[in-house]
């Protein structure tokens, strides 16, 4: 039997190096205790019972980040949001580069304005120049929330590649994942089924689009 | 001395609201000559090309950040004496003192008000 273990270690570290899938430690494990035979003193029992524990542990542990969904994780939550966070960025710029030309129009009528009026002028443009220093620190902010985001999904896929198969592909607890986002589902009322917030620029319809789809080409 | 508002100005950002917002203020206070660039080497390159008076220069960008900027500008026979003041959100006590012993003339934290420009501008140039 210490042979067979042997050779089947032996077989592990050559297909894995250093990293083992959890998988194949479970098998190991369950080789190893399906496999005993002849005389087991209590303590060899007992250790028996840790390494059984440990299986236990280690498959429910796959079954629960399976059911987690984290290829979902990669997949959709996280670059939804890092395109959410792109989008903000362009539109605050945009809107900041609108203000931005509207207090300077206003900023040349001061030069044609009497001295009282202009100096009102400018006192509001600068604050407007003041305030719209938001958006550097918004970008900056968002740039952080960006790379936590793309550290986040590193780890997950680290994850997925240490986990396998079984949780890439969503199985085992993935039919109960899905019946519990149904459910969920269920629970929302039609309004809230159909709000989606701002759509990115390259999904959303342009009010022409939305005019045709009302009233036709017309 | 009188600070001689002809003298041109650079003000360096890798967003370009922020450079416009600096550019207006400092045309508010009577300095119309102000070129920009959006990171460190840009900055040094057009540094080397021409004469400043002043630098204004945010500290994170790529590739050459801002206190890149000023460690390059500090070595530089010819730069060296340019007054330069950074401008940014970075505002812990690590970073401030890493700017100044790079050799920064001033320190602004974003954001800021026109008041504090000025002040910091008077402080590094002189009464205008």
């Amino acid at each position: 039997m210490k042979d067979k273990i042997k050779s089947k270690l032996d077989e592990i570290r050559a297909d894995h190096s250093e990293t083992v899938p959890i998988g194949e430690i479970t098998a190991v494990v369950e080789s190893i205790l399906t496999s005993m035979s002849g005389d087991i003193s209590s303590s060899d029992f007992k250790l028996y019972h840790e390494l059984e524990v440990l299986a236990l542990y280690i498959d429910n542990a796959k079954m629960e980040i399976a059911s987690l969904r984290p290829d979902e994780i990669q997949h959709e939550h996280i670059p939804s949001a890092t395109d959410e966070l792109d989008a903000i960025v362009v539109h605050t710029e945009e809107a900041t580069e609108t203000i931005l030309d509207a207090a300077e129009k206003l900023e040349e009528l001061a030069a044609s304005s009497d001295k009282k009026t202009a100096a009102t002028i400018t006192e509001a443009v600068t604050s407007i120049y003041e305030a719209c220093n938001f958006q550097d620190i918004t970008g900056q902010r968002i740039t952080k929330i960006v790379k936590a985001l793309k550290h986040i999904e590193e780890k997950v896929d680290a994850l997925i590649a240490a986990f396998g198969e079984q949780v890439n592909d969503g199985l085992g607890e993935k039919k109960k994942a899905d019946g519990a986002t149904k459910k969920k589902d269920e629970e929302l009322s039609e309004d809230e089924k159909l709000m989606h917030g701002p759509q990115l620029v390259e999904n959303a319809q342009s009010q022409k689009e939305i005019d045709a789809l009302l009233f036709g080409d017309d | 001395m009188a600070v001689n508002k002809e003298m041109a100005i650079l003000v360096v950002d890798d967003y370009k609201t922020m450079l416009r917002i600096i550019r207006n203020l400092l045309k508010q206070l009577d300095f119309g000559n102000v070129d920009d660039a959006t990171d460190g080497s840009a900055a040094l390159k057009k540094l080397r090309e021409k004469e400043y008076g002043l630098v204004i220069s945010d500290w994170n960008m790529e590739p050459m950040t801002g206190l890149q900027l000023i460690r390059e500008v500090r070595s530089d026979k010819k730069l060296k004496k340019l007054p330069f003041i950074m401008v940014t959100a970075e505002s812990k006590t690590e970073n401030v003192v890493a700017a100044k012993e790079a050799g920064v003339s001033n320190y602004i934290v974003k954001p800021f008000n026109a008041e504090t420009l000025k002040q910091k501008m008077v402080s590094v140039l002189g009464d205008f």
